[in-house]
């Protein structure tokens, strides 16, 4: 039913609103008197080196690229549970077999991978 | 037009707007953070074809996970060096009849094809139940296979933080 | 048929959002005089009788303050930011039920926004969202605090929501359903999923703490190392809706947990009692409200109570412990199910 749509639809709206609202509010109501050194970057009260735009740890990017993997199987997971207990009298066994090998599948390559050390973070 | 119509027409702006950010930005930033809006709006379609969970998928996987790998990816590499990475007009002429074979495909197909239009409200709840049944039954064997692709892709991903 | 349903959804968006919007005020009150108490001190007492006004005085002046946007900083999206953080902490309350159906003005309202089939999905699909308001925020500002507290915050965020997610599906495998009602429905009496899932509750727990960025896990705005995390540039407003959302993002958290674990809107056996129907709405309503206070102030509990982790440790937490504890609850539900029901 597309109409159980429309409340969110509404919803969005008013949270958007409500940002764009509050955004501007304070930049009409509140005082205006920029100077350099207010508008330079805080680093504890010294002078700012540098960018702060540097390279980081690809840690951070691995631990992305991992998420993606296993948020692909967990989106697989969900049509399964729903449906899993239509399975009930006579199949269940096999549905569950059948998750066990996806699950068991990638449960190598989650071994694997801390094995190679790809989750430590030390 | 009805609501619905309306609603369609907005998702349908935002998605070719954006995607038009996304191409003609000369900021890579932006490019990214247009591409956001891109996926949300097609998330916003599936809805209204009644594809619930196809939508939510789009929204957990592309927005919530590869948007924020390419951000990241975005915030590893630009101004590293202090120059601002651009993007350019490279290979005008095979780009332009890439994008004509491709186009004339999509509208050929478009024209040619009869499509099932149903009244929006009276379409049943939900798909999950039908996908989840026709995984495990009809369509086991592409669903076994999608997890060994997972598992090379993982590898892969092991494989190079590895080097690192 | 449409503008009535239009109609009756705004009023109750608006009472919903009223609702946050002064639940979020006094969780900082109760928090700042919960802390107090923990920490043996007294608290804000001055504005109102016992600092009641103390939330309204504090929204005053952040309005007041000048909003300073760094000279470095990438503007747009310098201000998106946290409205995206706000939009997220908002939205996701749309599918939460706050009770069954009340009987007003001769017909039946159901006491929630939206009843999606969908309901669960769409609260994760959004909490996935949630990142981009820290992540941007940080990256926009130029600042290295907040960079380094956006990244932190992301990759926490995004590890933790794998657990959430496979928490979930114990959850959706009791039931067989992803609506957000039909989950309270089925734990009718004492059926309720902390019982029959304990684990599944532990890991969502421990994750909704992670993407909530409470302590133990708010390494994002680690003080003594990040000043602010990645709101250190921002200042009045901007910095509220911060504030706002992750408050905000707190109570919609007990709501969610209280609908899947803790039986939602559910007073065991109180269809049974024979009262009117009208007083058993309210009653399913207001024992709602009290779980989720409760809830709530476990939340401040536990932030006044534990230290923070260390950056490695929470990752290792996330990928190590919860990840396969959340998977082999999936399992080991499966064949419980399996066999008990065959």
């Amino acid at each position: 039913m597309l109409n159980n749509y429309i409340p969110i639809l509404i919803l969005m709206l008013f949270a958007i609103a409500f940002a764009i609202v509050c955004v501007f509010l304070s930049k009409f109501i509140g005082p205006k008197n920029p100077n350099p050194v207010k508008l330079s970057t805080y680093e504890s009260g010294m002078e700012p080196v540098g960018t702060a735009r540097q390279r980081f740890s690809v840690k951070y990017y691995m631990a992305a690229m991992l998420f993606i993997l296993f948020d692909i199987e967990i989106v697989f997971l969900y049509p399964w549970a729903v449906a899993y207990r239509k399975f009930i009298p006579n199949t269940v066994y096999y549905a569950l077999i059948e998750m066990s090998v996806f699950i068991a599948i990638l449960l190598v390559g989650y071994i694997y991978m801390i094995r190679k050390g790809a989750l430590n973070w030390d | 037009m009805n609501y619905y119509e309306i609603i369609f027409y907005v998702f349908a702006v935002l998605t070719v707007v954006s995607a038009g950010v996304v191409v003609f930005s000369r900021n890579i930033i932006y490019s990214a953070f247009a591409l956001l809006f891109t996926f949300t709006g097609v998330a916003g379609i599936y809805v209204l074809l009644n594809a619930d969970f196809i939508a939510i998928t789009q929204l957990l996987i592309y927005v919530g996970g590869i948007m924020i790998l390419l951000i990241f990816g975005v915030m590893l590499t630009t101004n590293v060096t202090n120059v601002e990475i651009t993007t350019q007009t490279l290979k005008a002429l095979p780009a332009t009849i890439v994008v004509a074979i491709v186009s004339a495909l999509l509208v050929s197909t478009m024209v040619s094809t009869k499509w099932a239009v149903k009244d929006p409200i009276s379409v049943e709840s939900t798909t999950i139940n039908q996908i989840g049944e026709l995984l495990l039954t009809k369509y086991l064997l592409p669903f076994e296979i999608a997890s060994i692709v997972l598992l090379i892709a993982m590898m892969g991903a092991a494989f190079l933080a590895r080097k690192n | 048929m449409i503008t009535e349903l239009i109609i009756t959804s705004t009023i109750k968006i608006t009472l919903v959002i009223i609702v946050i919007l002064t639940g979020v005020a006094y969780s900082v009150y109760a928090e700042r005089r919960i802390s107090a108490l923990i920490q043996n001190r007294i608290g804000p007492n001055r504005v109102g009788p016992a600092g009641l006004l103390q939330p309204i005085a504090d929204v005053l002046k952040l309005l007041l303050k000048e909003d300073i946007v760094p000279a470095k900083a990438t503007k747009p999206i310098h201000t998106l930011a946290p409205m995206i953080s706000i939009f997220v902490a908002l939205c996701t309350i749309a599918v939460v039920p706050f009770g069954d159906s009340i009987h007003l003005f001769s017909r039946d309202i159901r006491l929630q926004i939206a009843d999606v089939n969908i309901g669960i999905l769409y609260i994760l699909a959004l909490t996935s969202l949630g990142v981009y308001g820290i992540t941007l925020s940080g990256w926009s500002s130029n600042n290295k605090y907040s960079l380094f507290g956006g990244l932190r915050s992301s990759a926490q965020m995004i590890s933790y929501e794998l657990s959430m997610g496979l928490s979930v599906v114990g959850v959706i495998l009791m039931t067989g359903s992803l609506s957000l009602q039909d989950i309270v429905l089925h734990q009718f009496g004492w059926k309720w999923n902390i019982i029959l899932q304990p684990i599944g509750f532990i890991t969502f727990l421990v994750a909704a703490f992670a993407e909530t960025n409470r302590a133990p896990f708010d390494l994002p705005e680690a003080e003594p190392e990040l000043v602010g995390g990645y709101h250190t540039e921002y200042s009045s407003m901007k910095f509220a809706l911060f504030f706002l959302a992750e408050y905000a993002n707190m109570i919609v958290s007990s709501t969610v947990i209280v609908t899947l674990f803790l039986g939602g809107w559910q007073f065991p056996y109180l269809q049974t009692f024979g009262l009117p129907p009208l007083v058993v709405s309210l009653l399913q309503v207001f024992t709602f409200v009290i779980k989720v206070v409760a809830m709530i102030v476990f939340f401040i509990w536990v932030r006044w109570s534990i230290p923070r982790f260390r950056y490695d440790q929470l990752m290792n937490l996330g990928w190590k412990v919860m990840l396969p504890l959340a998977l082999a609850n999936i399992v080991i539900t499966a064949l419980l199910i399996a066999i008990f029901r065959s």
